[in-house]
């Protein structure tokens, strides 16, 4: 997957209520699906949906434990898509940087020509 | 305080996502900033490396602007849209389009000025919260708002 591809797989997995809470339980710590479905009110086959899409998105990952299969948060895209909101915020913060020279220079032109009108008064 | 530091990023509803920076100029300046071509190529560029070759602006309602962004490696970027309400100096509303699955959002831009100072109110209003969410992630943030901090330090861990 490039990396654009896999922030699109980030985004639509985070879409989802569900996954959210999901995920917000594994940032504490690696839990089995029985352990997702059981706070969630949801069954086995409807938990293990939400984490195969999380899964696809590398959000997350199972364990090697064989019979819990223990399923944990990957911090890549994590760290992709925090990166993706900086860029964003960064964006406009350089955009604003040359908007202030921009009008501290409009300012001054029209200072100068301010100058010019009322000296041929 | 420096002014980088007063640009504010905000979400006061599902549905909007909303950019706040007070400017050092009387609005009548900044009006003209954003909506002459001969000024926006200047500053509206985006990360370094970026430039603006293509800024056209028909200001008129209905009318259309269509600004295309060039890196030094020749990759493009475009965007579209078309004017909905004009009211110079205070205020600027028009449709924003990405092309692709990004969904087009209605930018409304506000500008209120006191002693000389312009404060800018840049208002973009996404079609649905699953929009906005997939196109800022604040989503991920505040579904995860309670166990943000911990999610924070495993980050950390992971990088160290």
């Amino acid at each position: 997957m490039t990396s654009s591809d896999r922030l699109d797989a980030t985004f639509a997995a985070l879409a989802d209520p569900t996954r959210r809470a999901i995920l917000a339980r594994l940032a504490s710590g690696e839990a089995s699906v029985n352990e997702l479905a059981e706070p969630f009110n949801m069954t086995q086959p409807a938990v293990s949906k939400h984490l195969k899409v999380l899964e696809r998105a590398g959000l997350i990952s199972r364990g090697q434990e064989a019979q819990r299969r223990p399923r944990r948060l990957e911090a890549k895209p994590f760290a992709e898509a925090t990166e993706w909101l900086e860029k964003y915020r960064n964006i406009w913060a350089n955009n604003f940087k040359r908007l202030d020279a921009l009008i501290d220079q409009l300012k001054a032109d029209e200072l100068r020509k301010g100058k010019q009108t009322r000296s041929k008064q | 305080m420096s002014n980088e530091d007063a640009m504010k990023l905000t979400m006061p509803s599902d549905v909007e996502l909303v950019v706040t920076r007070t400017f050092n100029a009387p609005r009548k300046l900044l009006f003209e900033a954003w909506t002459n071509p001969k000024y926006l190529p200047q500053w509206m560029l985006g990360p370094v490396g970026w430039t603006m070759p293509v800024c056209e602006i028909d200001l008129r309602i209905g009318g259309s602007w269509h600004f295309v962004w060039r890196k030094s490696d020749g990759t493009e970027m475009e965007m579209r849209g078309v004017y909905r309400e004009i009211k110079p100096p205070e205020r600027l509303v028009s449709s924003e389009s990405w092309g692709g699955p990004w969904p087009e959002t209605l930018n409304t831009l506000v500008l209120t000025e006191e002693a000389g100072k312009t404060t800018m109110t840049l208002t973009i209003l996404y079609p649905s919260k699953e929009a906005r969410e997939a196109a800022t992630m604040t989503g991920m943030a505040k579904g995860m708002a309670m166990s943000f901090d911990r999610l924070e330090s495993y980050l950390v861990s992971q990088k160290a």
